[in-house]
């Protein structure tokens, strides 16, 4: 036994050298050549200072923004999680109707049937960057209102960042909330 | 509606296509490289490997029997556990700690240890808050031995049916090596790759402090994403980098990482069922495995993602447009086919990574992940899955060869009663273990009012949560229902028992099922024998997984999952 547990450790002795250092170390320096160096896609303004993570979602409460998903940890990118209700549970029905509720307020004339269940329902990590593009035009007229801009510039707005299936084929179609948001600032500002 | 439906089912269709064809080339692969014939990796990874085989002593042609084997496997192991269990509890002091993480309490180092040391990944700590990077590469050490051990020891199993009659069934540290340096490590690097293309990060920084565009405070956590999260598909580990795991953006940025984390989970497991059939020169009986294992994969698969499309029906009954499906825990860039998809393969494949919380599942398919990981042998984890999918192999034949009156053989090895007691106790302690341990939580539970605090989601929900945590380390799987509050003594150390009592009797047994089968004489085929590489067998076969490894479960299924579905139908 004694001979196995001494050879036992220079095994692992030679797998950390092989996995910990050199195979993150590749992985490292290889980062390096894409797109944030391996710092996650950042969004600059005109300051340089970074407004956020291309990936990661913000709050967003104000009418002249699109707004995200509800977020169970209010999109604190520290940490990382869902709601955890149950389908069964009693108070899921009765957030996802105060949210309805809430949504009808803050955006008179859109019809319940019209509210899509993305918007009323929170994330699985709580920092979900996308909404539906069903979500998206629902509150073109609550921005184009804010916002004094006629309802079809917004709405071709929309259009133009919806990010369509992997391949036009695979998967949900979807819009990512921020450089959304950004791309209607930036109209804001040029008109 | 239609176009919705479509791209969704059209992205796992061809994730699942894709599996299967990598699979199958995976297999061959796998087959050359344990078997030493000469592939395209030679040329890069011999020299690396004579270095390591020089360095540790290694002889490459040296063979053991099974015993010697199991004893290298247990005793590095071993050695694992130890360096783990002191680094966990010193990462304060240690480097590569940006974001000043203090160290485990020793409950929670036992289970984090356990837990990544037999490849189940079950987390009851909060990563972004409660380890550090040091720590988390450590984790990604682990990952990767713990997959290579499973694969090793399938390994010994294929080897002891390859030849008419051995005692020497191969050499651990050589598959235990190779499966790194060849399988696990360029996949791995490959995917990184790929990964750090589609935005995850891969640094070692602190946690960056953001002003965002309405004025709020964001802090985000970062780090080496991009190195842990191959490796925690590729060997069925699981083990998110996040909290939220899969379901982060960090962790998966995007569709086409989403269907690479899904293809790389399955496709070690699938194409180890293709190199047993090189290995026992016998493919038919490889493809009659594989069929049987896809039929309960389908059977689950199919209807968990019909179920999350869906959606909820109290939240259809509130008259919005529920057309995406069951979105609550989900996100909108994965959508409800891929994560129904999702909860399916991590499930019967042990890895236990998630795309969407799995709380918030409906009820029926928290039922059929619960299945998944009560079989367990659907595909199954590297390695470990088949060793069980053989366990039930040997019954099969066993019974089968019992209901026709004739001597049960497998590959010319006759079956006697040593290999039928061990196969007959492992079978038994994966329900024994998992029901068990949750009557006593719920003993527990009840008796005592300060535990309360475990369960949030009231009825059957919470019931269900509590059994699929100790399903899910019996299962060796690491998935959980994220609602049960885990970390602490009770849970900390309970599961970590099942953990390892899910994990290392199955593999010895197999491995010594398979040793003493290997030493036996070679029985040649006769007009007596009954044949395993038909379909008919493959039917029985499937029959018995269902009748042993489901059936016992049926009760307490109807307690949660079951009861849940009829209380919001």
């Amino acid at each position: 036994m004694r001979y196995h547990l001494f050879k036992s450790l220079i095994i692992t002795t030679c797998m950390i050298t092989l996995c910990c250092f050199g195979y993150v170390l590749i992985v490292r320096l290889s980062a390096v050549f894409f797109p944030g160096g391996g710092l996650g896609v950042m969004i600059r303004d005109a300051q340089q200072q970074i407004v956020g993570y291309v990936q990661i979602g913000q709050p967003f409460t104000s009418d002249r923004y699109f707004w995200g998903r509800p977020s169970a940890i209010d999109y604190d990118a520290s940490q990382s999680g869902g709601s955890n209700l149950a389908p069964s549970n009693p108070l899921l029905i009765q957030q996802v109707q105060e949210r309805i509720k809430y949504f009808e307020t803050r955006n008179p004339g859109i019809a319940v049937s019209r509210i899509p269940v993305d918007l009323v329902t929170t994330s699985g990590s709580g920092l979900d960057p996308d909404i539906s593009p069903e979500a998206a035009f629902i509150q073109v007229k609550r921005v184009a209102q804010a916002r004094q801009l006629p309802e079809q510039v917004v709405d071709s707005l929309v259009r133009a960042y919806i990010q369509p299936p992997l391949l036009h084929l695979l998967g949900p179609a979807y819009v990512n909330v921020l450089q959304l948001n950004l791309a209607l600032d930036k109209l804001s500002s040029s008109l | 509606m239609g176009s919705i439906l479509f791209s969704h089912l059209a992205g796992i269709v061809v994730t699942y296509l894709l599996t299967v064809f990598i699979g199958i080339v995976l297999g061959r692969y796998m087959y050359k490289v344990y078997s030493g014939d000469p592939t395209w990796s030679d040329t890069l990874f011999v020299p690396i490997e004579k270095l390591i085989f020089r360095v540790c002593r290694i002889h490459a042609k040296e063979e053991f029997d099974w015993k010697d084997n199991m004893k290298m496997m247990l005793s590095i192991n071993l050695i694992w556990f130890i360096i783990s269990m002191l680094l966990l509890t010193n990462m304060k002091w240690l480097p590569l700690n940006p974001n000043h993480i203090s160290s485990m309490s020793p409950d929670l180092a036992f289970n984090t240890t356990i837990s990544f040391l037999v490849n189940c990944d079950l987390q009851t700590y909060i990563p972004e808050t409660q380890i550090s990077y040091l720590g988390q590469i450590w984790l990604m050490f682990l990952q990767f031995v713990s997959a290579a051990t499973g694969m090793a020891a399938c390994i010994l199993i294929f080897r002891a049916f390859r030849e008419k009659s051995l005692s020497r069934i191969g050499n651990f540290e050589v598959y235990f090596v190779k499966s790194i340096t060849r399988i696990l490590l360029p996949l791995s690097l490959l995917l990184s790759i790929i990964f750090i293309w589609r935005g995850m990060p891969m640094n070692f920084a602190a946690n960056q402090h953001i002003i965002t565009l309405e004025h709020h405070k964001q802090t985000i956590a970062e780090g080496p994403v991009a190195a842990f999260v191959p490796i925690k598909h590729l060997g069925t580990n699981g083990g998110g980098f996040f909290n939220a795991n899969s379901a982060h953006p960090f962790e998966n940025p995007d569709y086409l990482t989403n269907m690479l984390e899904m293809i790389a989970q399955a496709v070690i497991p699938i194409g180890l069922i293709f190199t047993f059939g090189y290995f026992i020169r016998n493919r038919k009986l490889a493809w009659i495995i594989f069929c049987v294992m896809t039929m309960g994969f389908l059977l689950l698969v199919i209807p968990n993602v019909w179920m999350e499309i869906q959606g909820n029906p109290a939240i259809r009954a509130l008259g919005i447009d529920n057309r995406l499906g069951n979105m609550e825990g989900k996100e909108v860039r994965l959508g409800t086919a891929a994560s129904g998809y999702w909860s399916v393969i991590t499930t019967v494949i042990s890895t236990g990574s998630t795309n969407a919380m799995l709380g918030s599942y409906m009820p029926l398919s928290a039922m059929n992940m619960l299945l998944g990981m009560m079989v367990n042998a659907f595909y199954g984890g590297v390695g470990a899955g088949f060793i069980n999918f053989f366990i039930y192999l040997i019954l099969a034949v066993f019974i089968a060869g019992m209901m026709v009156g004739r001597t049960p053989e497998f590959m010319g090895k006759k079956i006697e009663a040593r290999e039928m007691k061990i196969a007959a106790l492992l079978v038994l302690l994966h329900p024994f273990l998992i029901l068990i341990a949750t009557a006593w939580a719920i003993y527990v539970y009840l008796h005592h009012p300060v535990y309360h605090a475990w369960i949030m989601n009231p009825g059957p929900h919470g019931f269900t949560a509590m059994l699929y945590e100790y399903t899910s380390a019996a299962a060796n799987n690491g998935s959980a229902f994220a609602e049960l509050s885990a970390n602490n003594p009770w849970w900390n150390i309970s599961t970590g028992i099942v953990l390892l009592l899910g994990r290392y009797p199955s593999i010895i047994g197999g491995v010594a099922i398979a040793g003493l089968l290997g030493r036996k004489q070679y029985v040649p085929q006769s007009a007596g024998t009954l044949r395993v590489d038909t379909y008919t067998f493959g039917v029985v076969l499937f029959a018995v997984i269902v009748i042993i490894a489901a059936l016992s479960f049926f009760p307490a299924l109807s307690l949660g999952p079951i009861a849940e579905y009829f209380l919001i139908h």
